[in-house]
């Protein structure tokens, strides 16, 4: 499996000739040879999960963890080392395959969507620098592998969203990003540097006795790392960057915001999942009651945002917070008692990064079409969009949970995981389903459906994306209709070994019934061309429809609490400190350095007599004070 | 005593110095019998022998030690390791200095530049593999005798005459210094054998003495301050290119030997050379900054630069322990392929611009020679240590070196030394890239020489510090210390 190198190199040779060619290159070159690259890179990843998969299960009944490449890059003294590498294991070829494919889609996508944008190399170089970081996070052989390449991950989707410049509200919501984000992963760090302080090592699965040593803090540092994992996949609080992060370029949401980079707080739990299950199983659960309240926060602002990504950002900070919650419900590592939610969380994990990266991608073509994010400049666009039209809807269907398409068998486990723990979760959960059922389709109703702009559409009729944009959505289209047929479970579970998904019907039955009722209560409000119903409840809720649409006012708390705390407390003494004192010491060292500089200056006196006297009395002096002390 | 010398150890031992003694002896005849189309074709003719005279020594062989003539001679691995990188940085020097060696009044010169420089080196490895204060005595004549020559070579200009002239004075005061310490050990010890005198010495204080004496005839060599007067003037009046085979080679060499001398010879002595090297490490880098922030002319900053460099060199050889001289090795690689691309980019301008040296003169260096400027910056910013260029990590090691051995007081003065060095290497980057200037220097174009060695010492500024091999590959060599 040594070829696998080739699935980082190959993005990481893209990058740096898009990148340093630059504008020298015409942009149909610069984009054809970043698609080329990630093609080759799919093919691949599917190579790799072939090969792997079909080498089949050990004598233990599992697919062994291999590490085709592993070489040491800094060692520390003791056992403790920096390892650089790639490691094969169920959950990191699942993601190889992910990535890769919604990647090529959207490197085909980009095509046409950023056709004649200024940048158009730059933002190649930038998504071949984003999916080397991103397949390198997965297949990091230990944490700290993982933690470089997920701060390369942060600078990439930095860049993007800041890809347009010149608008300032790009450029605030790339720093909002970056800093969010950021501080998050300080608390990945320190939980890395006691995880490696105590165990005395880096690497996922330390032997017993260093776990037995560290077992009193493993706990603490799990929790440390799952903020890191809450900064990166937008969990409540750390979530405010990510509805902001949808200024950059569509492709780059679908991508970056959707399918790939947010779900790596997900895959960093899953990551740790043996030792989460074994040493901080409490941890694990405060993950899972973080998760839900996410997901129903996230939930209820969607219902009520008219930005149509601003819909699909909420939506997928609440299908994120389904599959914390899946993980975070396990209370074993037996997926028949307890720990089915490991894979639950990894296969919705997988059609979630498909549909999701389809309505992004949808969301596109109609913004593309309409120029504009807002509800209000659409409606009726079925009759114009026949193509998005449907695989927006098969998306929708999707996340709604319907039978038969890939959104229903993944959440279908979720749900089964989340009713075996408690079933109080388990209704909050289904609930929150419904919800989603909801929201979805009044986005569809309202872009699809409804009253027509057709004052804005007279002056500018709306048209069907070309084809380098419906191709992947059709893909991604086939994909979420047969994604749920895979037996998922016989690939990936939390042991190992193979798990034969079974549907639990009780559980199906009611979901299936929540998502529907969800639709219709979508439809009976938003389908027609009058909303009389929704106005009404908008008005008589105003004061709950006004919270929600601005997201219950979270973004003004951080405000209040930068500004008026952290920055008027904190920040000006601190800032008067440095300006008097810190800067007054330097100040003082370079005058003083100056000053005895412009002193000595003698001594260089270029007369060689001179020279010798100094050198003569500097060794007397040397060997005097040698001679005096000992 | 009946003493049997075995040579048969000749071949395998001497390797180094045996092929290096051919290409001299080959330089030579080349330079007395090539006609004139041979002439030209000299300097790549040179360029490729000593290519391949590094690539047949570059790996150590035998990795075991071995002594000859009675202990007057010493092989060891790590030895091999340095006598390459010296190597190296020879050959850098020399692919540099065809503009230089091509000019009319020089031309005539080349081969008496080659022989010259290579006739140092083989002083230094002597110097380095010396076993007897006697061959070391020789070794280091032998580096410094042709240098005078090399300082001067330019000897119809007043600046070169009076380069060389200081530096030959210099050298003969310390080296009469220094012999005068060497015989105060065999006064006391009755040996000047290195093996035989690591037992007999006690710090006594005639020892004490000559220690200090001995220590000053290598201090002047690595000019570290109060031995360093005469390092600026002939920095200055030399050629270029000898200037920057002096600071670098000839340097690196010293503090290799240094160090070297002081664990095996001077072990029972250890207190009084680290307190002495303690106060010489902080007046180096302290002066030597002090006067660095002042210059106006590049070759006489570099000069200051470079015995500031000195000065955290000696914080490896302090620690005495072999991390401290797995770091020291692997600082002076850096530092000499950050020197040498600094010096290249002043050859070089120097060279295509009628002798332009001044600071002012770079003001607005990058607008017309982006490359060159961008080299040089690079340079500057591995020089004065900042991530992620390898001069960073070079420090990091010899800081960690000395810290661990417990001078924290002495690192941290030279981390606030490292602060004020920022400075004046800014200063010249201010120059290149922000001051405005009517009329810079115009654009040329290198030679291929040149452009080849700054590729290479931009290589290493940018990769030796990032491949973690480089330093273990060092460090599996100098536990044999």
């Amino acid at each position: 499996m040594e070829y696998t190198i080739l699935i980082l190199l190959l993005p990481f040779l893209s990058f740096i000739l898009i990148g340093l060619l630059g504008t020298r290159l015409r942009p149909v070159v610069a984009g054809a040879a970043g698609t080329a690259v990630t093609g080759l890179v799919a093919v691949l990843s599917y190579w790799t999960a072939f090969s792997y998969f079909a080498a089949g299960r050990d004598a233990s009944g599992v697919f062994p963890t291999q590490m085709p490449w592993n070489f040491e890059w800094l060692p520390f003294g003791g056992s403790l080392q920096i390892d650089m590498g790639i490691l094969l294991d169920p959950i990191s070829v699942m993601m190889l395959v992910v990535i890769s494919t919604v990647s090529f889609m959207v490197h085909i996508y980009s095509f046409g969507y950023m056709k004649g944008e200024r940048g158009f190399q730059r933002y190649y170089a930038f998504l071949s620098l984003f999916t080397m970081s991103m397949l390198g996070l997965v297949v990091a052989t230990n944490i700290f592998q993982m933690y470089v390449f997920w701060e390369l991950v942060g600078v990439s989707s930095y860049l993007l969203i800041g890809f347009y410049y010149t608008k300032p509200e790009a450029v605030s919501a790339s720093k909002k990003a970056f800093i969010v984000t950021r501080f998050a992963d300080l608390g990945f760090l320190v939980g890395i540097l006691v995880y490696g302080f105590y165990t005395g090592t880096f690497s996922f699965s330390p032997d017993a006795p260093a776990l037995g040593a560290a077992k009193t803090v493993l706990p603490l540092a799990l929790g440390l790392m799952f903020i890191g994992g809450a900064g990166k996949s937008a969990m409540f609080p750390l979530h405010i960057w990510l509805p902001d992060a949808m200024e950059g370029p569509t492709p780059v949401s679908a991508l970056i915001h959707a399918a790939t980079m947010v779900v790596a707080g997900v895959y960093l739990v899953a990551r740790m999942f043996p030792l989460f299950i074994g040493y901080a199983p409490d941890v694990l659960h405060v993950i899972a009651y973080v998760g839900a309240f996410t997901a129903l926060y996230a939930a209820t602002v969607a219902c009520v945002q008219t930005d149509i990504k601003r819909v699909l950002a909420f939506s997928t900070i609440s299908q994120i917070g389904f599959m914390m919650v899946a993980l975070g419900v396990c209370t074993s590592s037996d997926p028949h008692a307890g720990g089915l939610g490991y894979m639950a969380s990894m296969f919705h994990l997988f059609t979630h990064a498909m549909f999701k990266a389809l309505l992004f991608l949808g969301a596109g073509c109609i913004i593309h079409a309409v120029h504009s994010n807002e509800m209000s400049a659409m409606g009726g666009l079925r009759k114009y969009m026949p193509v998005t039209h449907i695989t927006f809807l098969v998306a929708c269907l999707a996340i709604a949970g319907i039978w038969p398409l890939s959104g229903f068998f993944s959440k279908d486990e979720i749900l089964a995981a989340c009713f075996g723990f408690s079933p109080v979760m388990g209704w909050v959960m289904t609930a929150i389903a419904g919800l989603t059922a909801f929201y979805m389709f009044r986005l569809y109703y309202n872009i699809f459906w409804g009253k027509e702009n057709r004052e804005l559409h007279t002056a500018h009729t709306p048209h069907e994306a070309p084809k380098t944009m419906t191709v992947p959505l059709i893909f991604l289209a086939a994909v979420t209709l047969a994604a749920g047929w895979i037996p998922f479970g016989e690939f990936v579970s939390s042991n190992g070994q193979a798990y034969h998904i079974h549907i639990d019907w009780s559980v199906a039955a009611v979901s299936l019934c929540v998502a529907v009722a969800g639709i219709a209560l979508a439809t009976w409000m938003y389908f027609r061309e009058d909303r009389k119903v929704a106005d009404s409840l908008a008005e008589k809720f105003s004061g709950l429809h006004k919270a929600a649409y601005h997201r219950f006012y979270i973004d003004e708390i951080y405000q209040f609490i930068t500004h008026r705390i952290i920055f008027a407390c904190i920040s000006t003494p601190v800032a008067w400190f440095d300006r008097h004192i810190v800067d007054g010491f330097m100040n003082m060292l370079a005058k003083g350095t100056e000053c005895s500089s412009w002193a000595i200056r003698y001594i260089q006196s270029g007369n060689i007599q001179k020279y010798c006297i100094w050198f003569l009395g500097g060794v007397l002096c040397l060997a005097v004070i040698l001679l005096l002390v000992f | 005593m009946d003493m049997e010398i075995d040579f048969s150890g000749v071949l395998t031992c001497m390797h180094t110095e045996i092929s290096l003694v051919a290409v001299i002896v080959v330089a030579f005849l080349y330079d007395l019998f090539a006609g004139k189309r041979g002439r030209e074709i000299f300097h790549p003719f040179m360029c490729i022998l000593m290519l391949l005279f590094i690539a047949a020594n570059i790996v150590p062989f035998p990795n075991e030690d071995g002594e000859l003539f009675g202990g007057m001679y010493l092989y060891k691995p790590v030895y091999g390791i340095v006598k390459s990188i010296l190597a190296i940085g020879t050959l850098i020097v020399f692919l540099q200095s065809d503009a230089w060696l091509s000019r009319e009044d020089t031309s005539f010169k080349r081969g008496e530049f080659y022989v010259l420089t290579l006739s140092t080196l083989l002083g230094m490895y002597f110097m380095i593999s010396a076993g007897h204060f006697l061959m070391f005595f020789i070794g280091m004549e032998l580096a410094t005798v042709p240098m005078a020559c090399l300082v001067a070579i330019d000897k119809y200009r007043h600046n070169a005459a009076e380069a060389g002239a200081k530096f030959i004075l210099t050298a003969l005061f310390s080296s009469g210094l220094m012999l005068y310490g060497i015989s105060f050990f065999y006064g006391t010890a009755g040996t000047l054998y290195f093996s035989d005198m690591a037992s007999r010495i006690d710090g006594s204080a005639l020892q004490i003495m000559s220690l200090v004496f001995f220590f000053a005839g290598l201090g002047f060599k690595i000019s570290l301050v109060p031995f360093h007067l005469w390092t600026a003037d002939t920095y200055q009046g030399a050629p270029t290119n000898v200037t920057s085979y002096l600071s670098v080679i000839s340097k690196g060499a010293a503090a290799f030997t240094l160090m070297v001398v002081l664990v095996k010879v001077f072990g029972n002595m250890v207190e009084q050379w680290q307190l002495m090297l303690y106060i010489v490490i902080v007046l180096s880098i302290t002066v030597a900054n002090l006067f660095a922030i002042r210059q106006k002319d590049l070759k006489r900053f570099l000069a200051f630069s470079s015995i500031s460099q000195a000065g955290y060199i000696m914080l490896a050889v302090i620690s005495g322990t072999p991390y401290g001289m797995t770091s020291l090795i692997f600082y002076v690689l850096i530092y000499m392929v950050a020197n040498l691309a600094a010096f290249g980019v002043i050859s070089s301008v120097e060279q295509h611009s009628g002798g332009k040296v001044g600071l002012d003169d770079y003001n607005g260096l990058y607008r017309t020679n982006p490359k060159l400027a961008v080299t040089m910056t690079l340079a500057l910013f591995s020089l004065a240590g900042i991530p992620p260029f390898a001069g960073f990590f070079s420090k990091f090691f010899i800081f960690a070196a000395a810290f661990e051995e417990g001078f924290h007081v002495l690192v941290f003065i030279a981390l606030i030394n490292t602060v004020i060095s920022l400075y004046y290497y800014l200063l010249v980057v201010k120059a290149m890239f922000i001051t405005p200037n009517d009329s810079p220097i115009p654009a040329f174009r290198s030679d291929a020489g040149t452009r080849i060695s700054l590729v290479l010492c931009l290589a290493g500024v940018l990769v030796i510090g990032l491949a973690s091999a480089v330093f273990d590959g060092i460090g599996l060599f100098s536990f044999g210390l």
